[in-house]
């Protein structure tokens, strides 16, 4: 080794070593990159997810019609409704209506077949529990008479919310957007 | 602590019968259990949290801050799961070897609080061979970490065991150069005698007495990390390589006793540093109130003494680990030359400025000044860095 590259390695360690330092303290006066979830976020995460995203199955029980259509489109089987005709007054009675959420695969399919849009998926994606028993969710309390769609439109004001919300999601997610329906240049390239 | 012991004894409040030395062994025995069960666990386990807190915000992350307020609290959670932590002794370790181990390098570590001073009165023993005891002591826990390494029958705890060996043999000495200077200009070995020799101003700090100084507790400082198995010379535990080295077989509370004198042997770094080099715990005299003026001084000890842990958390942040032959070329090629010629240069420097007694000021303000422009250097680079990434800033310790 000649004597100049000794030096220019002495030189070399000193002045990178000071580069390094200078970096890594500019480091400490800056913004940390982690986000603190989950109890020290601004707004929480539930509310920052786009209107499609597909969390938590809910089902509006006012407003089921006891069709079974989401139980027959389930692929693995993880809704489960009991629901017999009632001979006097020739309405649908629901005894039982569970969704195994362990089992679901959140894949959409039992939310497009259904008449009134009362089964929907929420933003709501905390799902940790303590036994696999508690992600069963029983969305009927007691039997009831399921609800029947009136020609007229319905009136109590309570359900007719329901309900809205129920129809503007089939119209809006349930079923594939219509061409027209899309921006005009920005989803150009998209390909459904 | 012998004058205080002596008051003691002046004053009635020890029986006067007594013998002498054995009142000065139990005192001694009675401040060092304090000094060590205190003090060196309360530093090494509030340093533990600090690194990981300091080494977060290096790497823009947040650190532990769940524990406790900001997560002070974490050591002491670490800890007791440790302890609560099952024993293991692996089959085919030694098993007598392996149990005795994690005692020698904390030894190693403890017997160096004897000489860590901490204000003017305030030290266990001011022994007159105070440094040369250190270099001493430390080189224990060579044993410690050798005994782990051979008693767990596991070639990663070996090879990291005999790592450490070749490592810390090879830096005792850059590192024993490199006190010699400090030790030449105070004409003693004592620690409160190489403290008492320095002055409260900068340039009054052996560190800034002379160019050859400076070099030298430069020297010195990467040498103890090396000595201390820190960053960027950890070798003997080299996550990537070796697990975690001569600590591999180890669980619960015996790598805890690992992990504690490691973090305890950064005060001691820090301590040492101080203590040659950078005035110790001289400072102006500010009042005539004894109690005050010792606790005056061992906040500034203190906190000299913990710039340099900072220093140390702050090396391990920015640089990578050398490699073995690096490790040696750094020690052998570069580090024990430059020793060499501090020493010589400090010898004639000295003899110079006996002749010359005018040009010692100048001298140590010139060497001040260049060490104030070189951190002044410091900070313009780092606004460089920050304007050019333009990040967002967040200057609070708290998150």
């Amino acid at each position: 080794m000649t004597p100049g590259a000794y030096f220019n390695n002495i030189r070399e360690a000193v002045t990178t070593v000071f580069e390094g330092m200078s970096v890594t303290f500019s480091h400490l006066v800056r913004k940390p990159y982690t986000v603190q979830y989950p109890d020290r976020m601004p707004i929480r995460v539930q509310d920052t997810l786009p209107v499609r995203y597909r969390g938590r199955l809910h089902v509006d029980i006012e407003i089921c019609t006891g069709c079974l259509a989401c139980q027959r489109a389930c692929p693995i089987e993880c809704i489960a409704i009991d629901a017999a005709k009632d001979p006097k007054t020739k309405g649908i009675t629901v005894t039982r209506y569970d969704i195994d959420l362990a089992k679901c695969m959140y894949c959409g399919l039992c939310s497009e077949p259904c008449p009134t849009g009362a089964i929907h998926h929420t933003s709501e994606f905390e799902g940790a529990c303590y036994a696999i028993e508690g992600l069963i969710a029983h969305f009927v309390k007691e039997p009831f008479t399921a609800y029947k769609r009136k020609k007229e439109g319905e009136t109590d004001p309570g359900i007719k919310e329901l309900l809205d919300r129920g129809l503007r999601y089939i119209g809006e997610f349930a079923k594939p957007a219509a061409p027209e329906a899309k921006g005009p240049s920005e989803r150009a390239g998209e390909t459904e | 602590m012998q004058e205080f012991v002596d008051g003691l004894i002046a004053s009635g409040a020890l029986p006067a019968g007594m013998p002498t030395w054995l009142l000065y062994a139990a005192a001694m025995l009675v401040f060092g259990s304090l000094v060590i069960f205190v003090f060196a666990l309360l530093v090494a386990g509030v340093t533990s949290w600090i690194e990981r807190r300091v080494w977060g915000r290096m790497q823009s992350r947040v650190g532990p801050n769940r524990v406790g307020p900001q997560g002070a609290l974490q050591w002491l959670a670490d800890g007791i799961k440790n302890l609560l932590k099952e024993d293991i002794i692996p089959t085919a370790a030694d098993s007598k070897l392996f149990r005795l181990a994690p005692y020698v390098v904390v030894a190693g570590f403890a017997a160096s609080f004897v000489v860590v001073p901490f204000a003017s009165k305030w030290i266990i023993a001011d022994l007159n061979i105070g440094i040369l005891y250190l270099t001493a002591v430390t080189a224990l826990v060579v044993i410690g970490i050798l005994m782990a390494g051979w008693a767990s029958n596991n070639k990663w705890s070996l090879l990291g065991g005999i790592r450490s060996a070749a490592q810390i043999v090879s830096y005792e000495i850059p590192a024993g150069l490199s006190l010699f200077p400090a030790v030449l200009l105070a004409g003693t070995l004592s620690m409160q005698g190489i403290i008492r020799e320095q002055g409260w101003a900068p340039w009054d700090w052996y560190a800034f007495h002379n160019p050859f100084a400076f070099v030298a507790f430069v020297i010195f400082f990467v040498s103890a990390l090396a000595e201390g198995n820190r960053t960027p010379f950890d070798l003997p535990e080299a996550e990537t390589e070796l697990v975690a080295g001569f600590m591999t077989e180890y669980s619960g509370m015996r790598s805890l006793m690992f992990f504690l004198a490691e973090w305890g042997n950064l005060y001691v770094i820090g301590a040492v540093v101080t203590t040659l080099y950078l005035g110790g715990w001289q400072i102006p005299h500010v009042t005539d109130s004894v109690i005050l003026t010792q606790v005056l001084q061992l906040g500034v000890f203190f906190l000299k003494a913990y710039f340099w842990v900072f220093v140390a958390m702050w090396v391990r942040a920015t640089l990578p680990r050398v490699r073995v032959d690096q490790l040696m070329v750094v020690c052998w090629k570069y580090l024990v030359p430059i020793a060499f010629i501090n020493l010589a240069g400090t010898a004639v420097t000295m003899v110079v400025l006996h002749e010359v007694p005018v040009l010692a000021l100048p001298l140590r303000l010139g060497i001040t000044a260049v060490a104030l422009a070189i951190v002044v250097a410091f900070f313009r680079r780092v606004r460089y860095q920050l304007r050019r990434a333009r990040p967002e800033l967040y200057l609070s310790p708290v998150i």
